[in-house]
């Protein structure tokens, strides 16, 4: 019962190497890319022009409604009907998760830009600075400054969610270590391997996220 | 793009069927998973601000383990792993006579899972109550267990509802998770309409729309026992 085969982890450390590798793209992509978008659905939401916050709204909650799996699957159905040719799950699940992240992180930027001093964006006002340059040389940076812990949190979550590519048979860390587990017969090992790498992973990163926190303070 | 669009598919036989008896398994598995969420999750975030060093490093640990790894990979671990590492008798019954071993590994792994959740909330819930609070319940000669019963939890309870209503929206869409060992439940039943009958938007949309249900239901649900455990004179209050 408890003859473990560490062999076979060693033997497919090249072939694993390449599923997280994928992981990581995936993870930094869909970070920067959610941010961005997560920026523009939040200035939308403040903006006071009742159109565009409600439509950022609904967005934002319809998405955080629904679970990423059927994100994934409507995007592994609509993207390659929308282009007209197949173009690769690597970039439907990237859009999925690019579009579905940054309905999360809208909502922690939200809470950033309401937290800078009201003061702060009068005192842009009256020198003279337009919207844009309020948000961009002073909203934004401080914001943003607040909510680095907060972000970082949502990045380990989202290389968490980044397993799920699974259920379209994308090459990430955990399929890879599903396709080995399955040839070699060997469940025990390699799913146990998986834990242990994405614990070992998440839980530097909240330990980074705790050194970010007692400096922000 | 061309379409062929056929909402009339979703109120067809089988797939109508299919469609009710997946809400039914993911309405199933959240549910029962929330009350082992919320049942580990007490223990475990009350565990956290215990006096006893021991009790809130065991505790810590439990979040920690359960939050640092894809539910995913825990789903597999349950279902795959586990009974290979019980004793033989009972890995045996596991793999051969348990009644319905994914929907049980479901809500296990779920709810055990979610329980990580809980009791980050219930702990800062518990924080958030001012010092003073059980230094006089200590001072007036109250034991630990009686802080607890008669200070610390009534007061934390109203702090401690709002965030759960987020964890109870997420169990139902984690509960989709549930699909990677083979429980069809709501999203593994539109997408396999989608895949007989090429209607795949058709699908998928309905998928959605019930999810929004779900998510609307639930907060209404959450908001009425808001309204009921307020105490009075508390921020929110009204």
């Amino acid at each position: 019962m408890f003859n473990l085969d560490l062999g076979v982890i060693v033997q497919s450390i090249p072939f694993l190497w390449q599923g997280m590798q994928l992981s990581l793209t995936l993870t930094f992509l869909a970070v920067c890319g959610g941010i961005f978008f997560g920026t523009i659905l939040a200035l939308m939401r403040l903006s006071g022009f009742l159109p565009l916050s409600l439509l950022s709204a609904t967005y934002v909650n319809l998405i955080r409604s629904v679970p990423l799996i059927l994100v994934i699957f409507w995007f592994f159905f609509l993207v390659p009907l929308a282009v007209g040719r197949p173009i690769g799950g690597f970039y439907s699940a990237l859009i999925a998760f690019v579009l579905f992240e940054a309905a999360y992180y809208s909502e922690i930027i939200r809470a950033g830009i309401q937290s800078v001093a009201v003061g702060q964006v009068q005192a842009g006002r009256s020198t003279g600075l337009n919207y844009w340059q309020i948000q961009r040389y002073i909203v934004l940076p401080q914001a943003f400054r607040n909510m680095i812990p907060i972000l970082v949190t949502q990045g380990i979550i989202l290389f968490q969610d980044t397993s799920l590519v699974f259920v379209v048979s994308l090459r990430d860390f955990m399929t890879a270590t599903s396709i080995i587990a399955r040839t070699e017969g060997r469940l025990i090992e390699m799913y146990l391997f998986a834990a242990l790498v994405y614990f070992v992973i998440c839980y530097a990163g909240s330990l980074l996220v705790r050194r970010l926190e007692v400096r922000a303070a | 793009m061309n379409y062929n669009w056929d909402w009339s598919i979703l109120f067809q036989e089988p797939y109508l069927g299919w469609l009710i008896s997946g809400v039914q398994w993911t309405v199933a598995v959240a549910l029962c998973a929330w009350v082992i969420a919320i049942v580990i999750g007490a223990l475990v975030g009350v565990g956290r601000t215990v006096p006893n060093r021991a009790v809130r490093k065991l505790c810590a640990a439990y979040v920690e383990l359960f939050r640092n790894i894809p539910l995913l990979v825990q789903m597999f671990v349950w279902y795959f792993v586990v009974p290979e590492l019980m004793p033989e008798d009972v890995g045996r019954w596991m793999k051969r006579d348990m009644p319905n071993p994914e929907f049980v590994t479901a809500v296990v792994a779920l709810g055990v899972y979610t329980a990580s959740r809980v009791a980050e909330q219930v702990r800062a819930g518990i924080e958030a109550v001012p010092r003073g609070l059980s230094d006089a319940a200590k001072a007036s000669g109250l034991s630990i267990a009686q802080t607890y019963r008669y200070v610390l939890l009534p007061i934390s309870f109203g702090t401690i509802i709002p965030p759960l209503t987020s964890e109870f929206l997420t169990i139902f869409k984690n509960s989709s998770l549930a699909l990677t060992i083979g429980l069809l439940e709501l999203t593994a039943q539109s997408r396999q309409i989608a895949e007989y009958t090429f209607h795949g938007f058709e699908a998928f949309t309905a998928a959605t729309v019930i999810y929004v249900a779900i998510a609307l239901v639930a907060t209404i649900g959450m908001h009425i026992l808001e309204r009921y455990t307020r105490i009075p004179g508390q921020l929110g209050s009204g």
